[in-house]
């Protein structure tokens, strides 16, 4: 069996499901710092009642991103040691520096969160949440860093074949990694954001549905409340409808931001990586013209049954240099010109294997590319709609009670997780034959790069890496059904999933006032004040 | 002797002995589960005892795997892509026991609790022994050509080495939690875990003697020698210590034997990380396996800043939770109910 092909599979299966985790974890963050810092200085239960809420759903989510990150630094040593020992001189210092410098921050500050609740003084247990989440957006950093000098090497010289860092600032100043960071951080945020808008237009609906909430004849809600379901007061209508409006305006702004840096992302590319930009618009033959929608057999090699069925003419051009006029190369024009700089045959090595001396075939597989281009930026769009949308449609205090339209928001949630997820497939497809991509223009170091073919490790056997992709896919499966039925009891608990004093407003048992003879009744008078604020 | 390169074997060995010492208990805690069959506040108690610092303690492994990664490369990925399977075991373990910890009290039912502590219990065995064998094995040596891959298939590192290096840890890690939990908890579970560190830590902490033992026989200097005295007296210590009801104590002491006995096996390997056991002349070693000059003068500014904010914060962490845990202060389980009206029907 061919390790090449299943290590590859691997990384991809274990990275998309790691990035589905991680930037809810990092849009989610700031927006539950933000509600408690609105409570600690309004004192408003409104907002104690909104950080409890979606700190619990993000605490669900963000463990799995922790258990499943471990993965992504195991197997860079298990099945790449090749592409290891190439570049461990300058990619190993930012996945280490993401350790000392932000994860540890992290884990050990949400510890305390979570763990602090009336323990510690209200700002000091604030500032913990705060620097928890600087530490995960402090985290993508490093490792954008570390795959951004994949897509254009830096601050390195080649010593005997083999780049040697000598010169970090470069490395993390990188203009690469610093348009991906800001493109990666703003679409971290549509997540979180959406995902927010999504449930708590589920909330508002199921108020409606249960008779609590309705609206006059001028289409203002009029609250209610229901005393007989925990949390369902009239504070509760105002959880949601705050969580909404904030959640709407961050989607909304975080897809501007997210269409700002990708359009930089996108210039610096069409410099650095033409070819994967090529790919990305089916642009066989140079030209101007952006596609909205190629057909034909886009994975055929010579480009030729490729047929443009719309094209806006300039817009290429616009994406890639702002002007209308400048010609961008296509794939025709572009493979030999690589073939002249890297050769048209990989190099009679034992590291490549069976491949050695094989044909390179420099165009990324087009269907991928050209998809996951259009499906990013689609799905982006979709989710910011429907943003702007919701923003609208709550303007009057409520949602309608349209089960059709609380489905839609629901389902909304996905839209900008799908952008990601096809934002990265294309970007890391898009630079195959290469894991690590030669810049033709030299803003990048020349001559520094790897093909993907080479990169595997010699040591290890097809039958191995099938046994720990079939064991962490079986694994992955499993408890991405445990993650989303988990959130899913916690959703429809409302906030007294999170609060379980809003089920019974005394604290404790309603109606117990402990047995004074037994200390260990947790309801015992004098015991009340030691229980713990939450525990597992 | 090269100056840098040494600092960095002296940084990753620290930064593997720490994660023992931190996550030992937690690992251990995870096991003992296991066996623990009595009530669920019981089992919350021992639970909750690491629930604060688990996750920070886990960052030390994260980090020791990074900084390999990034001080010597060429162990990282001899080591790794030669422990194929073991280490596919432990994340696949690391997983299950991250998870157990956050979900194991979300739901509500026997079964769902059941299950959940048996997947932190095994995952947590699953890791231990995986990390012992994978650093027993970094120690004794593994079949890697000169180019520094494995040869002999994929079961080639499972060695009577690896057996007792997994032991070890494991080992380690159910005396490490036992006394950690009579330190942190009171009622039955400390008096239990006291028992179980006067009566089975004699047998527990043999493997991880015993590795200690070959390293010093086949590569012993009388520093290294000094420093498995040390961790004898140690260990004694932590004993006596414990079966006088003197927890602290015995927590200093068997803090003390892991330092000093984890400490001779690395001082008694260096320079070499991974021994070739195909030829020495294939020995990956702190001068053939490291990074640049420059690489490792960058990590060190980073570690020098880095590392004591951690050891500053972290133990802040342990300040705050340092108090006792008992029953009574765990709150009781909590049952999360659907915030919906009940059906037209049932009203």
């Amino acid at each position: 069996m061919d390790p090449l092909e299943i290590a590859r599979w691997q990384f991809g299966v274990t990275t998309v499901y790691h990035f589905i985790m991680v930037p809810l974890t990092i849009g989610l963050g700031p927006v539950v710092a933000l509600m408690q810092t609105q409570w600690v200085r309004t004192g408003d239960e409104k907002w104690l009642r909104m950080t409890k809420f979606w700190g619990k759903l993000y605490l669900i989510n963000f463990i799995m991103g922790v258990a499943t990150g471990l993965v992504q630094e195991f197997q860079f040593g298990m099945a790449w040691s090749e592409y290891s020992r190439f570049v461990g001189d300058v990619f190993g210092a930012p996945l280490a520096m993401e350790g000392l410098l932000a994860f540890f921050f992290e884990s050990v500050f949400l510890g305390l969160w979570i763990f602090g609740w009336s323990r510690l003084p209200k700002k000091i247990h604030l500032a913990t949440l705060w620097i928890a989440v600087a530490g995960s957006v402090v985290s993508a950093f490093f490792i954008i860093v570390a795959n951004s000098w994949m897509q254009h090497p830096v601050g390195v010289e080649l010593v005997d074949g083999r780049p040697v860092m000598n010169d970090i600032w470069a490395v993390l100043t990188n203009n690469t990694a610093l348009a991906a960071y800001s493109h990666t951080i703003m679409g971290a945020l549509a997540v979180g954001a959406g995902f927010v808008v999504g449930i708590s237009w589920y909330q508002l609906w199921q108020r409606r549905r249960d008779g609590i909430d309705s609206v006059d004849a001028a289409g203002r809600v009029v609250v209610g409340e229901n005393a007989s379901i925990p949390g369902r007061d009239r504070k509760d209508h105002s959880v949601w409808l705050t969580s909404i409006r904030i959640a709407a305006v961050i989607a909304i702004v975080g897809f501007g931001g997210v269409a700002i840096t990708g359009d930089v992302q996108a210039k610096l590319m069409f410099d650095q990586q033409p070819l994967k930009m090529a790919a990305a618009e089916a642009a066989c033959q140079d030209g101007t013209s952006f596609s909205v929608l190629s057909i034909g057999n886009l994975g055929s090699q010579n480009c030729d049954d490729v047929v443009g069925i719309i094209e806006i003419p300039g817009i290429l051009s616009f994406l890639a240099h702002g002007d209308f006029d400048t010609e961008i190369k296509g794939v025709n024009t572009l493979i030999p010109e690589y073939q002249e700089l890297y050769g048209t045959n990989l190099p009679d090595d034992p590291l490549y294997g069976e491949r050695a001396g094989m044909e390179i075939n420099y165009l990324p597989i087009m269907e991928v590319t050209y998809w996951g281009f259009r499906l990013m930026i689609g799905f982006g769009m979709l989710a910011a709609a429907f943003a702007a949308l919701t923003l609208w449609i709550v303007r009057k205090g409520t949602v309608p009670r349209s089960k059709f339209l609380m489905g839609t928001a629901l389902l909304s949630i996905a839209a900008p997780f799908g952008a990601n997820i096809a934002g990265w497939v294309f970007t890391e497809m898009g630079r195959q034959p290469f894991v690590v991509v030669p810049n033709p223009n030299p803003s990048g170091v020349d001559g520094v790069f790897m093909f993907t073919a080479a990169a595997v490790s010699p040591g290890v056997s097809g039958e191995e890496i099938i046994f720990s992709l079939a064991s962490l896919a079986l694994v992955y499966a499993l408890l991405l059904v445990f993650e989303v039925r988990l959130l899913i009891k916690y959703v429809r608990g409302g906030v007294a999933s999170a609060m379980p004093e809003l089920g019974h407003p005394e604290g404790g048992d309603p109606g117990n006032s402990g047995d004074p003879d037994n200390p260990n009744d947790p309801n015992h008078p004098d015991r009340r004040d030691d229980v713990l604020a939450f525990a597992y | 002797m090269e100056l840098l390169p040494t600092v960095w074997f002296i940084a990753i060995a620290a930064l593997w002995i720490v994660y023992l010492l931190l996550e030992g208990f937690d690992l251990g805690v995870g096991m003992l589960l296991l066996f623990s069959t009595r009530s669920d506040k019981q089992r919350r108690l021992m639970l909750n005892a690491i629930g604060p610092v688990w996750d920070g303690n886990e960052v030390w492994l994260i980090t020791a795997g990074a900084a390999t990664f990034a001080a010597f490369p060429f162990w990282y990925a001899s080591l790794f892509s030669a422990l194929y399977i073991p280490l596919t075991i432990v994340l696949v373990s690391l997983i299950f026991r991250a998870v157990a910890i956050e979900y194991r009290g979300k739901g509500s039912s026997d079964t769902w609790r059941m299950w959940w502590d048996r997947a932190l219990g095994l995952g947590s065995l699953g890791s231990a022994f995986g990390i012992g064998a994978a650093l027993a094995l970094t120690t004794t040596g593994l079949p890697i050509d000169a180019n520094g891959d494995r040869v002999g298939g994929a079961f080639a590192w499972f060695t009577p080495y690896a057996v007792l290096g997994g032991l070890a840890v494991v080992g380690f890690s159910l005396v490490h939690a036992s006394v950690f939990l009579g330190l942190k908890t009171d009622g039955e579970v400390r008096a239990r875990a006291r028992n179980f560190v006067v009566h089975w830590s004699p047998v527990a902490l043999l493997p991880i003697v015993a590795w200690v033992l070959i390293i010093q026989f086949q590569h012993g200097t009388v520093i290294t020698w000094a420093l498995v005295v040390v961790a004898v007296v140690a260990v004694v210590f932590a004993w006596i210590s414990a079966r006088a009801g003197r927890e602290g104590w015995a927590f200093v002491g068997i803090a003390a034997f892991l330092l000093a006995g984890a400490s001779s096996i690395f001082a008694a390997v260096y320079p070499v990380v991974l021994p070739s056991t195909l030829n020495p002349a294939f020995d990956l070693t702190i001068s053939n396996a490291a990074s640049g000059e420059y690489t490792l003068g960058v990590m060190t500014v980073v570690a020098g800043f880095g590392l004591p904010l951690v050891f500053l914060y972290q133990g802040w962490t342990y300040w705050v939770f340092r108090n006792r845990l008992s029953e009574h202060h765990l709150p009781e389980a909590h049952t999360v109910k659907p915030a919906v009206a009940p059906p037209v029907s049932a009203r």
